[in-house]
């Protein structure tokens, strides 16, 4: 269909805004993990000023990756594939720019306020109540112009990416309403209504959920349209994406738990979300299977299509990460694994290597639909690729030797029945792996800097080209 | 013979209304949350002082929280030591630092007791933290001096060479703000915390004139002394 038709056809200058603005926050939020990892390599780097020490930047880094970039690669997303996907325009276009504006000021009052350390102290969920009310109001919109649009759809099945958009767009509203639940001291700070063990299991309800459903079946509905039209096959198995998704929805709300074994929790419910845990393996890797399998017989693709292999290596990470998730939720294994470097690097495996990697792939492929151009540079395509796996790889490898490392090291008995190290000493002995870690993620933030110099010239050189078009049109 | 494309009646049913799919999702995505986090509210083996009525402090009428002493149980945070923790959650302090020690020999040593469920009922929010780049805090209170712990918020490596902490020189230029000391007590009223009309009526001037650094030691010296442990009881079954 010529350019001008599609134009016509879908809303589509909402997307190309979300597509930009993820690209850049891909690169500020990783810019900001990169200084408080070497703060924890360097501590004179917090430079005695409050607003940029650890603890208030570290909330800056989570808000910045999970809600700025992993927000505005989802409601790009989300809005390219179900307007594609269902055959008409958004519900309303007008709702989709007070999405856009909305969530993008939110983003600012986040920068603005979290070094300013107006925070209600729960992790991923920092941001205060009035903040939390506008991420209601903006969430919701998104999701009712997501789900009215979907309902207006020529087609007579709902197409399977936009189940788990769904499902995420449910499941973020209920854990962000109840955990925010909190009493306003003044314009700036509130406390949960919760406390302690309640507070505890409710929050890490939300924790895991946000990796859950935003960060994994948000990103899942991504790779459901985005690697078959990619690698331009049908999806490997319906039935397996049937499956795969009502066990994950089900599943995936029951395992906020395990990031509280041997806690004060009662037993019976870490034990629960243990068991449920090892059995997600299961839905997860029908995910990772029936996306990778898309490519049966066409694996030539990846050694040319450079935005294919994103979206292919991202699958393999997500492999990766949630066998490495349930493992972890063992008891015996968690015992050993939890309070230490290791969790970070769990995160970072499915955060880096899973949602970065998957989304970029999308993202360079809704550009070049979006500005009906090929990308500027396929080289720079590859080689962000490149600077993206292997950050990502030294990233983890330094996060598992440190954490593993810190592990051992705080439970080890000396021959006279003493403990070996003092806690100071296992501090000292992760430094050189601190480095590493920021090392890696130098390298994964040049990566994401390389894109976005990436998307900025293909933009330019289209604009540029079209212009020219017009011109000689009006001539 | 026409390809059965769909896997189940109930699926095809599903797949093609988008109001059925979103009711079915509402009602599966809450399934998991309310068997995990509601009981917790009214099962009676959640908190231990169900089982043991002696952990918390049984305050006699018209006693203050200054007529309570280290051990006799758990008691609402004193006004310097809820501004200390409304710093410590400020300041990302439980990004670094747990409060929730473990039921094992070699956190025992380090630590001390395992943590109770009861000791964490006044905190709103919890502070349980999930990481230990720093040591967890849930019983330093008593560990270190008041002295010490001023040197080391000022410059941790002045006596921990090896920490990767920042500085936290402003907390002890920053006052406590007394208004905002009621306001905090009267918000952790509504949400259950017992404070009663004198704690609220004598709090600012317990706080006048302290500084930030003040209120976070106290904090911190209060963590983990409020109950007696009897080794002889298993509090977590």
């Amino acid at each position: 269909m010529a350019i001008a038709q599609v134009e016509g056809k879908y809303n589509f200058e909402v997307v190309r805004w979300f597509t930009v603005a993820a690209v850049i926050y891909l690169v500020v939020g990783t810019l900001i993990g990169v200084y408080i990892a070497s703060e924890l390599a360097w501590p004179v780097l917090n430079l005695n000023i409050a607003e940029i020490s650890f603890g208030r930047l570290r909330p800056l880094h989570t808000n910045t990756v999970i809600f700025a970039f992993g927000g505005c690669a989802l409601m790009a997303s989300a809005f390219y594939t179900v307007q594609r996907t269902c055959g008409v325009p958004l519900w309303s276009n007008r709702m989709a720019w007070f999405t856009f504006w909305g969530w993008n000021l939110i983003i600012l009052s986040a920068v603005i306020t979290l070094p300013l350390g107006f925070t209600q102290g729960k992790e991923y969920a920092e941001l205060e109540w009035p903040i939390d009310l506008a991420i209601a109001v903006v969430w919701l919109s998104y999701s009712f112009n997501f789900f009215m649009t979907m309902m207006r759809r020529k087609t007579s099945h709902i197409y399977v990416s936009n189940w788990f958009f769904l499902g995420m767009m449910v499941m973020i509203t209920y854990l962000h309403v109840v955990n925010s639940l909190a009493i306003p001291v003044s314009l700036f700070k509130s406390y949960s209504v919760f406390s302690g063990v309640q507070d505890a299991m409710i929050q890490w309800w939300w924790g895991h959920n946000a990796v859950g459903f935003y960060l994994t079946a948000g990103f899942l509905g991504i790779m459901y349209y985005f690697v078959p039209k990619q690698a331009n096959r049908p999806i490997f198995s319906y039935r397996l994406s049937v499956v795969h998704f009502w066990t994950l929805m089900f599943g995936y709300v029951w395992l906020g738990a395990h990031h509280l074994q041997y806690t004060a929790l009662p037993d019976w419910t870490g034990s629960l979300a243990a068991a449920v845990s090892l059995a997600m393996i299961i839905p997860s890797w029908g995910g990772a299977i029936n996306g990778m399998m898309t490519l049966s017989g066409a694996w030539d693709k990846l050694r040319t299509d450079y935005v294919l292999r994103f979206l292919i290596i991202s699958l393999a990470f997500y492999a990766m990460a949630t066998f490495e998730g349930p493992v972890m939720s063992v008891k015996t294994v968690n015992a050993l694994s939890h309070y230490t470097d290791w969790t970070i690097g769990h995160v970072h495996s499915g955060a880096l290597g899973w949602v970065a990697m998957v989304a970029a792939g999308a993202l360079y492929h809704m550009v070049e639909r979006l500005w009906n151009t090929r990308m500027y540079s396929a080289k720079l395509v590859n080689m962000h690729f490149w600077m993206a796996t292997i950050g990502t790889v030294i990233y983890i490898t330094a996060m598992w030797v440190s954490g593993i490392m810190q592990g051992l090291m705080w439970r080890d008995y000396d021959a006279f029945g003493a403990l070996t190290y003092t806690f100071a000493e296992s501090v000292a002995a992760v430094h050189p792996y601190y480095v590493m870690r920021a090392i890696g993620g130098m390298v994964y933030w040049s990566g994401g800097a390389v894109m976005l110099y990436n998307v900025v010239m293909t933009i330019r050189t289209a604009s540029a080209r079209r212009g020219a078009t017009l011109a000689t049109a009006n001539a | 013979m026409a390809d059965k494309y769909y896997s189940t009646k109930l699926q095809d049913k599903v797949e093609r209304s988008g109001l059925l799919m979103l009711l079915m999702l509402m009602v599966l995505l809450s399934i998991g949350g309310l068997v995990e986090i509601v009981p917790l509210f009214y099962l009676k083996g959640t908190m231990e002082y169900n089982k043991h009525p002696e952990i918390l402090w049984q305050r006699k009428p018209g006693e203050s929280m200054d007529d309570w002493k280290a051990g006799d149980g758990i008691r609402p945070y004193k006004p310097l030591e809820l501004m200390g923790r409304m710093v410590y959650i400020r300041e990302g302090c439980y990004l670094c630092h747990s409060q929730m020690i473990r039921p094992f020999r070699d956190e025992k040593e380090r630590y001390g007791h395992y943590s109770l469920a009861a000791e964490s009922m006044y905190d709103h929010p919890f502070q349980w933290g999930s990481k230990r780049t720093g040591p967890d805090l849930a019983r330093v209170g008593g560990k270190y001096s008041n002295e010490w712990h001023r040197r080391h918020l000022h410059a941790p490596r002045s006596v921990v060479p090896e920490s990767v902490m920042p500085n936290y020189p402003w907390l002890e230029k920053n006052t406590i703000d007394p208004n905002e000391t009621v306001a905090t007590m009267k918000a952790m009223r509504i949400v259950g915390v017992p404070y009663t009309d004198a704690d609220i009526a004598t709090a600012a001037a317990k706080v006048k004139g302290k500084t930030e650094q003040d209120a976070v030691i106290a904090f911190l010296q209060v963590l983990g002394t409020m109950v007696r442990f009897d080794d002889s009881i298993d509090y977590r079954e």
